[in-house]
């Protein structure tokens, strides 16, 4: 089959995915070429164009201090993007590694671990991001470890399961039989069987991620201002809802991003099943 | 049969139970008992058959046998060492002289490692030779038993059960093993592969002088590949002979009803009186007292219920766990 025919194929079978996949590379590029793409300083106001509605010299219009919205929310995308990803991978990797040692050794451990991980979930997680938020100050990098502090355990949760299941499957046994360390039966046979799941909810999770993200900068927890943040920038225009500009633009770019991080995260779990692995 | 073998495994008074929540039954704490003290011996190079109802320990017994369960009391002697005494670190460099293979050939196997991956890793766990040698090695083993060496980088999934369960059966042999344990090998199959899985287990089992516990519930296959052979009921070894006799003169109640039930094409209505069990075999959470088949037994007597059984040398080699087994003996 020629290359072209079986991208074709790809996008015949995963409409949804090729358009998140593409809403999101339109939006990495945006994040990288930020310069380029903005047409003002996101930073520079204007006292004098406040309120500005949409037009050819402010395609998004302008927010109470006349800064030009559009290129807010483009600069915007260099906060957001990397967030949602951070938060993510962070999550994952400790919720995961954590997970995967109480569901792997079991017993006692398993007990301790997991009741810990009960306690941080059952805290409602934006109150106790903002409760955190409001000690430790803000800055991107608390922004970000705040969340993760609140979001491993759902991680944690579902590698344990995982873990759990695939702890018993016959080919766990004949690894043992093989003679086999325990320590190697976690990370050659286990762990890869188990990262699949793991990582379809994490590409799902980004979208949520970024949209926790926004919300706590909504709420004025977030990164501090002026920084062009997309919920912050929400939370602005929430007070005048005759300017609707203000929030609106910045609302579609948090709704568009998550909505296609999601559908990405669809489509990767279809894929990462090895027993459709006949696409290549 | 030669009476003169060595012994490579003495299996002495084997427990497996399980603790269980719940109220105590008959004043004890509950436990299932999946193997209730059994002892036999495996003698180098035979297949011992181990035959019996879903339930009754075949699988436990194999397994505690390997050192795969905790908690096993009891004593297996594995060329004179205590395998139960041992530690998981002191089990490990003795792990390539006895192997396993599985019921399930799609669960035994990795799904997200090659077939290549999964012959050679027993090797690469033993270091078994450099990594030339190891591919050589699962190109010759594939052969062996009968998988095309192109096929080495596939994924299990893209094979059929028969071809699965021998990639199962390569892994297994790798590392030249004495002792296999045959876990239901051919019970998952169809009846034409399950004779050619066979064939080939015997044919292994001459060229490597391999010695099978080979667990099953199909007395047809049991028969065909067994030197000796055990019967279980609920955790305990009821009866244990050498093949011809036990077919010829079986013994224990629950030994003759088994075989009894064998379907054959060409049965005949007078040499062959079915015998049917009644109800289901008890829960090894609570063992009936006394011998523990007599609720279901056709011959029970008053003793039958309050007393347990000794075990009865019939003949040499044939061992019986019953109150009249020397009445019910043909010898």
């Amino acid at each position: 089959m020629s290359r072209s025919a079986k991208v074709w194929r790809f996008v015949r079978k995963y409409p949804l995915a090729v358009l998140g996949a593409l809403i999101c590379l339109v939006f990495f590029v945006v994040a990288i070429l930020a310069p380029a793409v903005a047409t003002q300083d996101p930073f520079a106001q204007d006292l004098t164009a406040r309120y500005a509605a949409p037009s050819s010299q402010h395609y998004f219009g302008t927010d109470n201090f006349g800064r030009d919205i559009f290129s807010r929310v483009v600069y915007g995308t260099r906060i957001s993007m990397p967030a949602g990803f951070l938060v993510v991978i962070f999550s994952c990797i400790f919720g995961g590694i954590y997970g995967a040692i109480a569901g792997y050794f079991g017993k006692a451990l398993d007990e301790v671990m997991m009741r810990i991980a009960d306690i941080v979930m059952s805290f409602p997680s934006l109150v106790l991001a903002m409760a955190l938020g409001a000690v430790f100050g803000k800055t991107m990098f608390n922004t970000i470890m705040i969340i993760v502090l609140v979001w491993w355990p759902k991680y944690a949760r579902m590698m344990r399961g995982l873990v759990l299941t695939v702890r018993e499957t016959e080919y766990v046994t004949s690894a043992v039989v093989l003679g086999e360390r325990r320590m190697t039966i976690l990370l050659r046979t286990i762990i890869p069987n188990c990262v699949a799941p793991l990582l379809v909810m994490a590409s799902a999770d980004l979208g949520a991620a970024i949209l926790m993200f926004s919300g706590l900068g909504f709420l004025g927890m977030g990164v501090a201002p002026p920084a062009p943040e997309w919920g912050a920038m929400v939370s602005d225009g929430a007070a005048v809802l005759k300017s609707w500009w203000v929030s609106f633009f910045p609302g579609i770019a948090i709704f568009t991003v998550s909505v296609a991080f999601n559908f990405i995260g669809d489509a990767l779990r279809d894929i990462m099943d090895p027993k459709l692995r006949n696409l290549d | 049969m030669c009476q003169v073998r060595q012994k490579l495994f003495e299996i002495k008074d084997l427990y497996q139970h399980y603790p269980v929540k719940g109220p105590k039954v008959n004043g004890e704490k509950p436990c299932v008992k999946a193997i209730d003290g059994i002892s036999f011996d495996i003698f180098d190079g035979e297949t011992l058959g181990l035959v019996g109802e879903s339930g009754c320990g075949k699988t436990t017994t194999g397994r505690a046998i390997l050192r795969l369960l905790e908690g096993t009391r009891g004593e297996i002697l594995y060329e004179g060492e205590n395998l139960v005494t041992k530690k998981a670190g002191e089990m490990r460099p003795l792990r390539k002289k006895m192997q396993i293979v599985f019921q399930d050939p799609y669960g035994c196997l990795d799904p997200r490692k090659t077939v290549g991956q999964i012959i050679a890793r027993p090797l690469q766990v033993h270091a078994a030779g450099s990594a030339e040698e190891i591919n050589a090695r699962v190109l010759e083993l594939m052969e062996v038993v009968g998988l095309r060496p192109e096929y080495v980088d596939r994924y299990p999934h893209e094979f059929s059960g028969g071809q699965r369960q021998r990639i199962g059966i390569a892994r297994a042999v790798a590392l030249n093993p004495h002792f296999i344990v045959c876990d239901e090998p051919v019970s998952a199959l169809d009846v034409s592969i399950q004779a050619q899985v066979i064939n080939l287990m015997q044919a292994l089992q001459e060229k490597y002088k391999l010695t099978y516990l080979f667990i099953s519930h199909d007395l047809r296959v049991v028969h065909h590949i067994s030197d000796r052979v055990a019967v279980m009921y609920l955790g305990k070894i009821v009866e244990i002979a050498d093949k011809d006799t036990l077919y010829a003169n079986p013994t224990h109640p629950y030994t003759r009803a088994l075989l009894s039930a064998i379907p054959e094409a060409a049965q005949t209505a007078q040499n062959k009186e079915r015998i049917h069990l009644e109800g289901d075999i008890p829960s090894p959470l609570n063992v009936p007292g006394g011998c523990r088949f007599h609720p279901r037994c056709p011959a029970c007597r008053d003793v039958c219920r309050t007393e347990v059984p000794p075990t009865v040398e019939l003949e040499p080699g044939h061992l019986c766990q019953c109150h009249f087994a020397e009445e019910f003996s043909q010898a």
